[in-house]
């Protein structure tokens, strides 16, 4: 339905302008389940863009094939850095679409080395590049400058997200010391110290209170200004999906049911019903309303 | 209103009697056959029972009365002492701070002069036991535990075939030295080499699962390499082992009796404690590089990846981080230096058999690293001295002797009471004896982490 | 063929001991997560708790009927090995339920290694053998001069066996408490808010591995006539094997893992070579857990993101 919907619009929607991350007929299968059927969807360069649907909906299944945890029963995931570099994700595995593909993700439930303290984690973060400067160990068991050089860029880069996120306090206290807002923050900061190219957020603001559903806005929307990292998100908090995406898509039972704007998702049909649990027969009243509204709109 | 009145008037005398009594009873069915009597063979060769009611008298006596002391005495006293001492005991005071501070220059210095005080108190011939049973052999496990401290402690994997390595390194040693005269100082990195090796050949296909899996393959891989050993014959002489391994050389000088051995280039009486006590140094500076390696890896990428796949692998692979290789590499390393160790026993032996590598070994050796307290290069190296420096001084109490007869061997319980060691400290401490952790680095202040956040590993 | 069906038949009577052992291992596993350690050791402990009693039956008692005198025997064994595993439950392993996850295993351990040299110390480091008892069989078939025989005792083991994990099966499939001990294995908090005892269930978990221990330490001691302090280690080691080739936290799994595994043993030995037939076992072990840690029954363990 919400094809037909898309393709009433004249002109091509602005994500799907070299879109940093396009998602072809994915299918994933658990067993008889049918967790993601036939998804298709951009993620716009440079935007934040919103994943939303029901509890179930096969969001968190969809991030976890982006980032490798999950390899797709069928489809494709092409990933386009800003210098044309491609990436086919659903034949990387998991580690190298972080280090390779550049591609960083948060959990829904916190995953944070929560024995290792706050710099330690940020440091961790950036593993890759500090190994190549450690020569893979030799040089830096030998001590010489050049590793040592190295880590002090990786502090100092650690320090700067410590930062922008307000935990520079905290540096050296173990990370599972941390409130849970705090904790959530960190782990943003230490996705970030990947340096993504798409930054992945599983519910970034599950549990937050208002004030912090705020902090996370202005440093989502920062991120988006100054690193130019392009935001991938799922969340059920709507008043930030509303405030901060550019581009919502919503999910139900696995299939993509809705693709728009905010304003646009919004004032959906289909999205209202699934959101407020309208009844599948009126679903179907609603549809059929909305079919004839597009067909008297097409002739 | 009542629970309190009884707290305060001490325990309730008639139930801690009942508790006692029912102790007895449960004791009589646990050691009573096993203990009240005994099997033996007679002259015909039968077997046939012998009644030890004496004993098994005094066993459940004694498990009553410290049942009924406990209830009575040692619990409410601890309870009380738990009460008085607070919240207080929290933050460590500047005496804890102090000590931890200064502990291992001190213990390192005093492992240096080790030698020379036993000598000067006892005399060269006096001290060949303190230096070798306990200085040698308490040192080698030292070792031991610090190279499967990067498995286990560091890395979260739980290996219990680490003695495997061991084997590999020991002969590795006596095959190559037997056959091709090669010096210790060129075998003793190929041992390393070699059990590197076989750490990753054994570690590529296993490290991918999780938990107690891992531990139980790593013992598969363990007891194979030993049965191995035992029937292939032809290369290891089976079960009889290989005997008259060549000794350690101290740059072409060998601590033998002939007139170019180090005792007559120094002049000295001969006696075997020149070469014991040269064994001491070279196995205290093999522990001491182990010890090195591992604090310098910490602070390092590696290191830090390996704690943190400690901490968390998956997300761990969302960094970036491939965790095959990063287990690999732990795995190796530790081989690596039970490969050096394993080369230095036997060079230290003279002789080795498969009966050196049983899963026996591997479990002390797991033993000292989560007694010690995972990750704690302190803590593994105060369980290896209290276990094993412990069960050796059980060798030392022949005067118990005069007390229980001629035919008491305290050298029997050694085992017995080592299991009973480690089932006690794991309830007493089941982090170990220091669970805390010191992060590898600090922007304004180093703060030491709590035990309780520090995961376990899942491998 | 001969061959064949003679190594079928040895095959099964210890693949019947290593099933029994292996629903010890399989059981705590399934609820508490543990490799019981000590398990081995249990069986052993028992073996030598029958040996006591079989000779305090048969020779300072008298009692002439083998059979009788191994039925009474093998209870006794039940009971008390049962206690024995319930006191050490209670003592190295209940404190640390819930604590760090290998203070467990290290104690389990640990108590492996009291109990074999608490055998060791208390009955002495020799092998003991008892008089053959139970001897002959009946004839299957011969040819070649080749004889296949199934022995009495094997007759006996395989009787035993089936009737004990029929019992057992009933016990766990139909009682409340076997499920009590499902809810636990599904949930420990849940079970313990709808009103399941879980110390009590883990406890009788404890119990009746123990007791089916019992009844393998004696089968291997009328087996083989002879039992030692260290015979503890590489059945309990087998017994795991079988649990896990099973499928881990699977009962029927476990009995015909333990066939599996008996069978294997037995063939190997028959047609490679007694040598490496332990090799076999471990080899088997590593195998399955690499390829197929789900076993034959088990669930697979999905990896939650």
């Amino acid at each position: 339905m919400s094809e037909t919907l898309t393709m009433t619009r004249d002109a091509p929607m602005p994500w799907e302008n070299r879109p940093v991350l396009k998602v072809e007929h994915v299918f994933m299968r658990f067993g008889g389940l049918i967790a993601v059927n036939d998804l298709s969807f951009s993620v716009g360069r440079g935007d934040i863009t919103a994943l939303i649907g029901p509890n179930g909906a096969g969001k968190t299944t969809v991030f976890n094939c982006i980032t490798g945890f999950y390899k797709p029963t069928q489809g494709m995931l092409r990933l386009e850095h800003a210098d044309g570099s491609t990436f086919l994700l659903e034949r990387m595995p998991d580690f190298k679409i972080s280090a390779k593909a550049k591609v960083a993700r948060t959990f829904q439930n916190i995953r944070l080395f929560s024995g290792m303290t706050l710099l330690e984690n940020l440091l961790v973060a950036q593993h890759n590049t500090l190994m190549l400067a450690s020569g893979m160990t030799i040089l830096g068991v030998l001590g010489l400058p050049g590793y040592r050089n190295a880590e002090r860029k990786a502090v100092e880069k650690a320090k700067y997200w410590l930062e922008k996120t307000g935990l520079t306090a905290r540096a050296d206290d173990p990370a599972g010391d941390l409130p849970y807002g705090a904790q959530r923050r960190l782990e943003i900061a230490r996705a970030m110290c990947t340096e993504p190219e798409l930054l992945c957020l599983d519910e970034p603001a599950a549990g937050l209170n208002p004030r912090e559903s705020a902090e996370l806005n202005a440093l989502l929307l920062g991120i988006r200004e100054t690193e130019k990292t392009s935001i991938l998100l799922i969340e059920h908090d709507m008043s930030v999906v509303m405030e901060i995406s550019d581009h919502v898509i919503v999910l139900e039972y696995g299939t993509k049911i809705a693709d728009g704007s905010p304003t646009e998702v919004r004032n959906d049909p289909r999205v209202i019903a699934a959101y407020l649990g309208v009844d599948d027969e009126e679903v179907e009243v609603v549809e059929e309303t909305l079919d004839e509204i597009i067909e008297g709109a097409a002739t | 209103m009542a629970d309190a009145i009884a707290k305060r008037h001490g325990p309730d005398m008639s139930a801690a009697v009942k508790d006692a009594l029912l102790s007895g009873l449960i004791a009589l069915g646990l050691f009573g056959p096993l203990v009240g009597l005994r099997t033996e063979q007679n002259m015909r060769n039968e077997l046939v029972v012998q009644g030890r009611w004496g004993l098994l008298a005094s066993v459940i006596g004694v498990i009553v009365v410290g049942r009924f002391l406990l209830l009575t005495l040692v619990w409410p006293a601890m309870a009380a002492r738990k009460e008085r001492a607070g919240p207080a005991s929290e933050t460590p005071s500047a005496v804890r701070q102090a000590v931890s501070r200064w502990f291992a220059p001190t213990s390192l210095v005093f492992l240096f002069l080790y030698p020379v005080i036993i000598v000067s108190l006892l005399g060269f011939q006096g001290s060949l036991k303190w230096v070798d049973n306990f200085g040698i052999q308490i040192l080698i496990y030292v070792m031991l535990g610090w190279g499967l401290n990067i498995v286990v402690g560091l890395a979260g994997l739980l290996d219990l075939g680490y003695v495997a390595f061991y084997a590999v390194g020991a002969y590795s040693y006596a095959l190559l030295s037997s056959h091709f005269g090669l010096s210790f100082w060129i075998l003793l990195p190929m041992a390393g080499i070699f059990a590197a090796l076989w750490g990753i050949l054994l570690g590529f296909p296993v490290l991918r699962l999780r938990g107690d899996y891992l531990a139980i393959v790593t013992l598969a891989f363990g007891e194979i390499i030993r049965l191995v050993l035992i029937n292939w014959r032809e290369l290891t002489n089976g079960s009889s082992g290989i005997s008259s391994i060549p000794k350690i050389t101290l740059f072409g000088i060998k601590f033998d009796a002939s007139p170019d051995g180090f005792a007559k280039i120094m002049d000295l009486p001969i006696s075997s404690a020149y070469y014991k006590i040269f064994l001491y140094y070279l196995i205290l500076l093999l522990a001491l590089l182990t010890a090195f390696v591992t604090i310098r890896l910490r602070k390092l990428p590696v290191g830090r990846a390996w704690e943190a796949l400690r901490e968390d692998e998956i997300a761990c692979r969302s960094l970036g981080i491939n965790t095959t290789n990063t287990k690999l590499t732990a795995f190796a390393l530790g081989a690596m230096f039970a490969g050096f160790a394993g080369s230095f026993f036997a060079a230290r032996q003279g002789f080795v058999s498969p009966e050196s590598f049983t899963f026996m070994e591997s479990a002390i050796i797991v033993a000292i690293v989560v007694l010690g307290g995972m990750g704690s290069m302190v803590g593994v190296a105060l369980a290896a001295v209290a276990m094993i420096g412990g069960t050796e001084l059980l060798r030392e109490l022949a005067f118990l002797k005069t007390i229980f007869g001629d035919n008491f061997n305290p050298d029997q319980f050694r085992m017995l009471i080592f299991g009973l060691a480690m089932v006690g400290i794991m309830i007493w401490k089941p982090r170990g004896f220091v669970s805390s952790r010191e992060p590898t680095i600090f922007l304004a202040e180093r703060k030491t982490i709590s035990g309780s956040l520090v995961k376990e590993g899942h491998g | 063929m001969e061959v064949f069906l003679q190594q079928l038949i040895n095959g099964i009577t210890l693949g019947s001991i290593y099933g029994l052992i292996a629903i010890g291992y399989t059981m705590v596993f399934g609820i508490i997560g543990m490799v019981n350690f000590a398990h081995g050791d249990v069986f052993m402990t028992s073996a030598f708790i029958a040996l006591i009693f079989l000779l305090v039956l048969t020779t300072v008692l008298g009692m002439s009927s083998m059979i009788l005198a191994l039925i009474i025997v093998m209870v006794i064994a039940m009971v008390l090995t049962s206690l024995m595993s319930w006191a050490i439950e209670r003592v190295a392993y209940r404190p640390l339920r819930g604590s760090f996850r290998l203070a467990p295993l290290i104690s389990a351990i640990g108590m492996s290694i009291v109990l074999s040299n608490f055998v060791q110390v208390a009955q002495g480091p020799r092998n003991k053998p008892i008089p053959p008892m139970l001897s002959g069989g009946i004839e299957v078939m011969n040819s070649n001069n080749f004889a296949v025989t199934l022995s009495y005792k094997q007759i006996l083991i395989w009787v035993v066996t089936a009737v004990l994990l029929a019992g057992f099966w009933y016990l766990v499939q139909k009682t409340s408490l076997g499920r009590a001990q499902r809810a636990c294995e599904q949930d420990r908090k849940m079970a313990a808010l709808l009103g399941v005892n879980v110390d009590r269930t883990i406890s009788l978990t404890f119990v009746m591995g123990a007791a089916l221990a019992a009844v393998a330490g004696t089968l291997f001691l009328a087996y083989y006539g002879v039992v030692n302090f260290s015979d503890g280690f590489v059945p309990g080691v087998k017994a795991f094997t079988a649990a896990v080739l099973g499928g881990i936290g699977s009962l029927p799994g476990a009995v015909i893992g333990g066939l599996l595994i008996g069978l294997i043993e037995t063939f190997w030995s028959g047609y490679f070579s007694i040598d490496y037939k332990d090799v076999a076992a471990f080899s088997i072990l590593a195998i399955v857990l690499i390829f197929m840690p789900q076993g034959l029954l088990g669930r697979p363990e999905v990896e939650k993101v």
